[in-house]
């Protein structure tokens, strides 16, 4: 082994890394917290919908009905409450940094309150806002 | 060093961290999060208002100031929140150099077509043509 190659294997020596993921309690502030980022890097793909929407709208009837057949498809409506959940789950998410970010609700019992109330804001805001939507048009079809 | 400074010499060399942007972006992503909670209210206001709707109709709903003006926002707003966001994910799970700098390009290119495709049709339903 040259000098250099030593050197080289000294510096590449696995480093000690801080305690990470496995070492924490599991709490639902903790899932919360994750759900946070994945349902930010979802919604990154799924403003494709949002786009797609305009685009089709304003290269005409053809593509817009493109879109709707999609959209009235069962795959479609999957996709479309999903990403009604994720946006919901990820507004509120981000409500719950904003009040986070001005020093309050540290408190263990605040902490898992607001990450309960997030799931469960959520998942009522998801199931009004498609009630209404189905009301809108005046039915499931 | 200066007495008077209150930065230290190491601070100096390092310039404004890794980013050499200072904290600017995760204060931008919190602007883009204020402003994120009235626009997506008004977008699910607005697709409601919009369900099985013509598209004669639906045109000239989203061609309309108010509408078009919102959906602008949201858009802009958005594709910014999201690219700060996807850059913050690549930096922290992507190590290997080069495939972090092809992940970084690629968000900016993907951040920028979708704002820039979106704006544009919103334009054109708002303008005509």
């Amino acid at each position: 082994m040259t000098e250099l190659e030593a050197d080289t294997a000294t510096r590449m020596r696995p480093r000690p890394l801080s305690p990470h993921l496995q070492v924490y309690k599991m709490t639902l502030s903790f899932v919360m917290s994750g759900f946070h980022r994945v349902t930010g890097f979802v919604l990154y793909f799924g403003i494709v919908l949002v786009a797609w929407w305009l685009i089709a709208a304003a290269s005409g009837p053809n593509a817009y009905a493109n879109f709707e057949w999609f959209m009235g498809s069962w795959i479609g409506r999957l996709v479309l409450f999903g990403y009604t959940w994720g946006l919901l789950h990820h507004t509120l998410g981000g409500v719950r940094h904003l009040i986070w970010d001005t020093i309050h609700g540290f408190e263990p019992a605040e902490r898992e309150f607001l990450a309960l109330a997030t799931i469960v804001g959520s998942i009522s805001l998801t199931l009004i806002v498609w009630v209404v939507g189905y009301l809108a048009m005046g039915g499931p079809r | 060093m200066n007495k008077s400074q209150m930065q230290t010499p190491m601070r100096g060399v390092r310039g404004q961290g890794a980013a050499h942007s200072g904290t600017s972006m995760f204060w931008h992503q919190r602007i883009t999060s204020v402003a994120g909670i009235p626009l997506t209210i008004a977008l699910v206001v607005i697709v409601i208002a919009l369900l099985g709707r013509s598209h004669a109709a639906v045109v000239q709903i989203l061609g309309s100031p108010i509408v078009a003006i919102i959906m602008l926002l949201f858009m802009i707003n958005m594709t910014y929140h999201m690219w700060i966001g996807m850059q913050e994910i690549i930096v922290d799970y992507v190590h290997s150099n080069k495939f972090k700098f092809t992940s970084l390009l690629a968000n900016t290119f993907f951040c920028f077509a979708v704002a820039f495709a979106s704006c544009f049709a919103i334009l054109k339903l708002s303008f005509g043509v």
